[in-house]
């Protein structure tokens, strides 16, 4: 008989006697394919880069909690949100610029620029995105300190987590995830209010009448958040980001990266008070840099995947500098060249302006330069004319022909507008509005922030000595402005 | 049973199976894998709890949620109906003017009769009302008719030979197969009406056929061929034939005198639809007939 899962087997009698040399070859087996997660203790370092990481913290959370609740004037029933992605009316609003669906291209000029940007910076700087201004980062650095809030340092931490369980340990662990799971909430909670009217959703949200979507986005967020932040951590950087992988592409000797200078740290060794540092690295060993990073590697190993570039071993090691009276930045933002220098004894040089900076820099700023132009010259009124095809022509009692048009005459602007239309490239057609009473040219109002669509009919009298079709134009004049818009007339054939 | 065998390299047990010396370990399965079946199993019991599952004799068992797909169907439904009444609502309170002059009505109602054009009118006046031969073209002015807003809705409603007590009919005879004029006779008439639409005809013929027209078709058509819209008889001084223009074709209408046919829509549908349904055909067609502003555009 089969069992489902048997786990034991190896130990079962049924196996038979096994002998020492069987049992040690089974010891050396891998067991799995998956190695599972060894936890991390970051312990709490004070240094420039640690406040620097508080003070983005607290940029990046506040621009987070607070962007959807910024108001933005504008007129009429349009919504007063200065950041809103509007799915019901498919309007995305960014303070004074509102963007139609058909201008998506926008949003990809965007990200495009913001690739663009992390490239550049990236070339420079090494991974400041990933260590100071990530998501992942961000809410897990929060994670941490609410971790070390309850459950004390990295010390307290290890020995409460080796503790059997107690009412201590207990009251310290499900305070830790309610709070969590608050502060997974609260991610979850502000992000649907990018999607909708933020001081009407906080309500409908807690009575129930909120949009389905906006649970189901709330819940994701929540349950993503607390997992990623709160149970995977690093692991979410190093397994299911794709940026570290792509990193090495952009960085090269140049680039500044927390770097440990072995130049100056090696050979390392414990150190004694009052022995003399000569004919020995600066680095006492004191692992200090390994316990306090966050991603639980150790950087005098070198640049690596893992290391996100937060700067807190940088932190950890000019403590123990200043300690043992040895100057600070054993570990620093540095480039390979310069490390590389100083080993052969040369003077290192920094060059920031290098061809890869430079096509980086280059391509931002036409991508930046075309945003802006393609912004700037956003028409308010944009036309399009739709040919009817089935009949693509009818003919009239009096033998004179008529050709169906729909013209689709979109408003971006805020306010209502009053266009004329006129029709050029068919001798003799004259335009028809069955909507429009009255003589005189065409005009019509146009309604803001939609598209209006407007049934127009070209007669050409009979005897046109043409068949076929010829091109034509619709011009759409408003004010000073005129839009012409490509399209046809199509005479048929002659009658018989 | 046969005795176990551990695989040397691998430390798992084999199943016993060999194929050319390859025998088949017996790994357990990865964890995740039977406790998705456990999750399964515990799913289908909450399942059959909660939802309708076991069929009986005269149904199935409703389950606590008393979950129906046709009742959440038929709220769908009503709650469309719900939403579209206040359109529909309008459509019924409004003139049919009135409709056609404001752009939101005007809107609904072409939505709404572009739906039911495709699914009622697009069978015989085609997808875009263009018509056939035989069946009238709704994209130009002409109108047996009439084809102002007033006169389509109204042909809309009572149909054309149709079951409705009020419905329009014209009746054109068959000349030729009835016997009531001879085939030279009907040859000659066949010329006169290719005059009257302004083509070269035979001119002896139009003479002798000048009285015929007068004694057999000018009561409908009018004496000059003009025809009449009370009696839904076409014009024959136009350019457009609704059965074909060529001389067979008039032949072969004057010797059959075949009728069209249009369903009565009252009843079907209702009076806001064949509103919306008069609009959507009065627009599409230009404003039906000469009351539409004309614009002329200069030409470069």
């Amino acid at each position: 008989m089969t069992v489902l899962i048997d786990r034991t087997r190896p130990k079962t009698p049924n196996a038979g006697p096994v002998s020492v040399a069987e049992r040690q070859r089974e010891k050396a087996r891998p067991t799995g394919l998956y190695k599972a997660r060894t936890p991390i203790y970051p312990k709490l370092v004070h240094g420039p880069w640690r406040w620097l990481k508080w003070a983005l913290l607290i940029v990046m959370l506040a621009i987070y909690y607070v962007t959807p609740w910024i108001r933005w004037e504008r007129p009429g029933a349009l919504p007063d949100q200065a950041v809103l992605v509007d799915f019901d009316g498919g309007r995305f609003y960014f303070f004074m610029i509102q963007l139609w669906p058909q201008e998506v291209y926008f949003i990809t000029g965007l990200l495009v620029m913001s690739a663009l940007a992390l490239f550049l910076v990236t070339a420079l700087f090494g991974r400041l995105w990933c260590g100071y201004a990530c998501p992942q980062t961000v809410w897990t650095d929060l994670y941490i300190h609410v971790e070390r809030l309850l459950e004390g340092d990295r010390n307290a931490r290890m020995r409460l987590d080796a503790a059997p369980m107690s009412f201590d340990k207990l009251w310290r662990k499900a305070g830790k995830h309610a709070v969590w799971i608050g502060i997974a909430f609260g991610t979850g909670g502000a992000w649907i209010f990018y999607f909708h009217d933020a001081p009407q959703l906080i309500r409908t949200f807690w009575v129930g009448t909120a949009p389905l979507t906006a649970y189901v986005s709330c819940a994701i967020l929540t349950f993503t958040t607390y997992v990623f932040a709160g149970h995977m951590r690093e692991q979410v950087c190093t397994y299911m980001c794709p940026w570290p992988r792509i990193q090495g592409a952009m960085l090269d000797d140049q680039s500044f990266q927390v770097t440990y200078r072995y130049d100056r740290g090696e050979p390392r060794g414990a150190h004694k008070k009052a022995e003399t540092w000569a004919g020995r690295g600066d680095c006492i060993d004191c692992n200090q840099c390994v316990v306090a990073c966050p991603m639980g590697i150790d950087i005098r190993k070198g640049a690596q995947l893992e290391c996100i570039n937060c700067g807190l071993c940088i932190d950890a090691c000019d403590e123990i500098m200043d300690r043992v009276e040895r100057p600070r930045g054993l570990i620093a933002f540095d480039t390979d060249a310069a490390v590389a220098a100083r080993c052969e004894g040369r003077k290192p040089q920094h060059r920031l302006l290098r061809p890869r900076t430079l096509y980086y820099g280059g391509a931002l700023v036409l991508i930046g330069g075309l945003m802006i132009w393609g912004l700037s010259r956003r028409e308010q009124i944009v036309v399009h004319a739709l040919r009817d095809r089935n009949p693509a022509y009818v003919r009239l009692h009096d033998g004179a022909v008529r050709n169906g048009y729909t013209l689709k005459i979109a408003n971006h602007g805020f306010e209502a507008a009053r266009v004329e239309i006129r029709y050029a490239g068919v001798p003799n057609a004259v335009l028809n509005h069955p909507g429009q009473a009255g003589q005189g040219p065409l005009v019509v109002d146009v309604a803001p922030n939609r598209v209006t669509p407007l049934r127009l009919f070209v007669t050409v009298p009979a005897g046109a000595p043409e068949e076929g079709s010829r091109d034509a134009t619709f011009a759409v004049i408003s004010g000073d402005r005129t839009r012409s818009v490509e399209t046809a007339f199509e005479y048929g054939s002659p009658p018989q | 049973m046969s005795e176990r065998e551990r695989d040397e390299h691998s430390g798992v047990d084999t199943t016993g199976h060999e194929w050319d010396g390859i025998k088949e370990l017996d790994s357990p399965l990865p964890r995740w894998w039977p406790w998705v079946f456990y999750a399964c199993i515990a799913f289908s019991i909450v399942y059959w709890v909660l939802m309708p599952a076991w069929p009986g004799i005269s149904g199935y068992t409703p389950g606590i949620l008393k979950q129906s797909d046709r009742a959440a169907v038929a709220q769908d439904l009503n709650a469309l109906h719900v939403q579209r009444g206040q359109g529909d609502a309008m459509l019924a309170s409004a003139s049919l003017q009135q409709i056609e002059a404001d752009p939101e009505l005007q809107a609904h109602a072409l939505a709404v009769g572009q739906s039911v054009f495709g699914d009622n009118c697009a069978s015989c006046h085609g997808a875009g009302g263009g018509g056939v031969k035989g069946y009238p073209n709704l994209r130009d002015d002409v109108w047996l008719w009439g084809g102002s807003l007033e006169e389509i809705e109204h042909t809309l409603r009572v149909g054309v030979r149709s079951g409705h007590v009020n419905t329009r009919t014209s009746q054109m005879p068959a000349f030729g197969r009835d016997g009531l004029l001879q085939p030279a006779q009907i040859a000659d008439l066949t010329e006169y009406v290719v005059n009257l639409s302004g083509r070269p005809a035979d001119a002896q013929a139009v003479a002798r056929a000048t009285t015929l027209f007068a004694d057999n078709c000018a009561a409908c058509h009018m004496p000059t061929g003009v025809g009449s819209r009370a009696l839904g008889a076409p014009n024959l001084t136009d350019r457009e034939w609704l059965n074909g223009s060529d001389r067979t074709a008039i032949t072969s209408q004057l010797h059959n005198g075949r009728n069209g046919v249009m369903p009565t829509w009252e009843g079907r549908f209702s009076p806001d639809v064949i509103k919306a349904l008069a609009v959507y055909v009065h627009v599409n067609a230009g404003g039906g007939e000469p009351s539409v502003t004309k614009v002329e555009v200069p030409t470069p």
